[in-house]
């Protein structure tokens, strides 16, 4: 007689009690040296559970089964020349952003899991950053190979792990997680596991990667949702976590509140610029990013903490504050590109009377009222033949690395400045979310590499602005920066459509 | 009354999953959008593996769930014959 199958629970119990071992001549806190010195108390890591109860088994024949689909997609789309069903060439520079800006951080996750699980000395948490880690490995991967197509056709591709680690708006993902990464490990769980694949990372790849899909874009809409088949478990594991720590000691919740309300703060600023692509560079759009913050924060996430009260956590701190944000950040980080379109990886524009009109439909108390009149004035000045790109290089937050573009809740019109003296020097944040954050660990952030200061200091080469863009950057000065119009993208975008 | 969620890709295995939970659980929305279906219900949301079994005419695992997943909102609980997604509110 065959033997019975083992049913999931059997398989998982299996695979995360019976896989440990006891130290016998080794002292555990010496394997495990990160574990305690954050304050988290743990009494029975057996408690941990995975809810969706994978096990290395079904990973790997799920996961196989995912790439052959992938994959398949991805040669289909390069022999039949994909690149040219897409809506509009303006389109790629989204992906420019995407590979340079989120792309790395990817790589950022398959460390900083592979790192934490080891850190861990219960093995169900074990196991599942292991997962993790392999993932987001595949996600680095098959992101890098989704664009190579792209950039046989397009500017701007060329250099992205060189710039992701210079560039200065590129510092606002890079120092997110490296930030994450030097915590400890519970915080870098509730930072990357709870705060951004629970509650923000829907945001990016869900609505963004629905808007790929209607731009012509089947490459990217099909590693997308190939990597968020498995965020949807990482977005189980970061809510395990949390649940998990909140019901091992009371002691735990003012530490994970804490970090909660830290991590939210980081994830708004860092996705202005999801904001920014969902309603700027979208030619064919899905929904605005006000709609996408109401139904997967407001709504989704609202459930959420509705959901962990019952453990004493509450919505984090200033949530409050971007129900008015959600107004203004998109149109204010697009304009701050705009701006600065000579410093950019990527081409910025100026958006189409009709797109400006989709804007004043989903905008209707901002849009026309504070936006419209500077979309206005750089048209006029743009026919006059004086695009306007700004001479000087913008202040940056201390903490989030985002420009000083945020204003005030109750004056749209004021740009909003906070500031903290520390040792005798004075630190600058875009926010009290910003300076908070720097108050609580000073000797953490003032250690930012903030790109601005290090070209003032002399550190990215120079002296001129195009000498940094070239020599430091790797960026092909008046190929892969300045305006869609007239860049060398469009050129041949119209010659491949015949159109003059 | 919190809502969960459960997102799929749009294609001939995710129809037949939908169908399934449509029978399983009588107030849901589904919602359309360019390449996904987003189902949305009060509190709670089952897939149950006999149903999905059943519209597709063949065995289904559970887990071949992972494969057309995009998106959740909930605590999930997965074991042999269903996956739920709950909100305790």
């Amino acid at each position: 007689m065959a033997a019975k199958k083992l049913n999931l629970k059997d398989k998982y119990r299996l695979l995360t009690r019976d896989l440990d071992w006891e130290f016998s001549y080794q002292d555990r806190k010496k394997a495990f040296p990160f574990e305690e010195f954050e304050g988290i108390k743990i009494t029975d890591w057996s408690k941990w559970e995975d809810p969706f109860r994978l096990t290395m088994d079904a990973y790997w024949k799920y996961q196989a089964e995912k790439e052959k689909k992938l994959y398949a997609i991805y040669d289909a789309f390069a022999q039949n020349n994909g690149h040219l069903n897409i809506s509009d060439p303006r389109y790629v520079n989204a992906l420019k952003v995407f590979l340079t800006g989120v792309s790395p951080l990817e790589y950022q996750a398959f460390q900083g899991f592979a790192h934490t699980g080891r850190q861990f000395s219960g093995v169900g948490a074990r196991v599942a950053c292991q997962m993790q880690s392999l993932d987001e490995l595949r996600h680095i991967q098959t992101q890098i190979h989704a664009m190579s197509h792209y950039n046989k056709f397009f500017d701007g591709l060329q250099e992205w792990a060189h710039m992701h680690d210079r560039v200065w708006y590129l510092s606002v993902p890079k120092s997110f997680f490296s930030d994450a990464r030097t915590a400890g490990p519970f915080e870098f769980m509730v930072a990357i596991g709870f705060s951004f694949e629970y509650v923000l990372t829907n945001l990016l790849f869900v609505p963004f990667m629905s808007g790929a899909a209607y731009n012509g874009d089947m490459a990217t809409v099909t590693f997308g949702f190939s990597a968020q088949s498995d965020e949807a478990r990482h977005m189980t594991l970061g809510l395990e976590v949390i649940k998990f720590l909140l019901e091992q000691h009371e002691d735990n919740l003012p530490i994970v509140q804490k970090w909660i309300d830290k991590w939210f703060w980081r994830g708004t600023r860092l996705l202005v610029i999801v904001a920014m692509m969902m309603d700027y560079m979208l030619p064919n759009k899905v929904m605005s990013w006000k709609e996408a913050w109401e139904l997967y924060f407001e709504e989704g996430g609202g459930a959420l903490f509705k959901d962990l009260a019952r453990y004493g956590i509450t919505m984090p701190k200033y949530a409050e504050l971007t129900k008015t944000e959600k107004e203004h950040v998109s149109h204010q980080t697009w304009w701050t590109f705009y701006t600065h379109g000579h410093a950019t990886g990527f081409h910025t524009w100026i958006p189409t009377d009709e797109e400006m009109d989709w804007l004043s439909e989903k905008y209707p108390d901002t849009f026309d009222k504070y936006y419209r009149p500077r979309w206005e004035l750089a048209k006029e000045m743009e026919a006059r033949g004086e695009r306007f790109y700004t001479k000087a290089l913008p202040q940056l937050c201390n903490t989030c690395q985002v420009p000083m573009l945020f204003t005030e809740v109750d004056d749209p019109t004021q740009i909003c400045y906070r500031e903290s003296i520390y040792n005798g020097d004075r630190y600058h944040f875009c926010s009290d979310g910003c300076k908070d954050i720097f108050d609580e660990e000073p000797e953490k952030y003032v250690q930012s590499w903030l790109p601005v200061h290090q070209i003032f200091q002399g550190n990215c080469g120079g002296p001129e602005l195009e000498d940094i863009l070239r020599d430091y950057y790797h960026m092909n000065v008046g190929t892969d920066n300045l305006d869609i119009k007239g860049s060398p993208d469009e050129v041949r975008w119209k010659k491949w459509k015949g159109v003059a | 009354m919190s809502k969960v969620f459960i997102a799929l890709q749009d294609n001939d295995e995710s129809r037949y999953i939908i169908e399934a939970i449509e029978q399983d659980n009588p107030d849901v929305t589904v919602t359309h959008m360019p390449a996904m279906i987003r189902i949305d219900a009060d509190n709670r949301l089952v897939v149950k593996r006999e149903t999905v079994a059943e519209k597709m005419g063949r065995d289904w695992d559970v887990q071949e769930l992972h494969v057309n997943l995009i998106t959740i909102g909930g605590n999930v609980d997965e074991d042999d014959d269903q996956i739920t997604l709950t909100w305790n509110s």
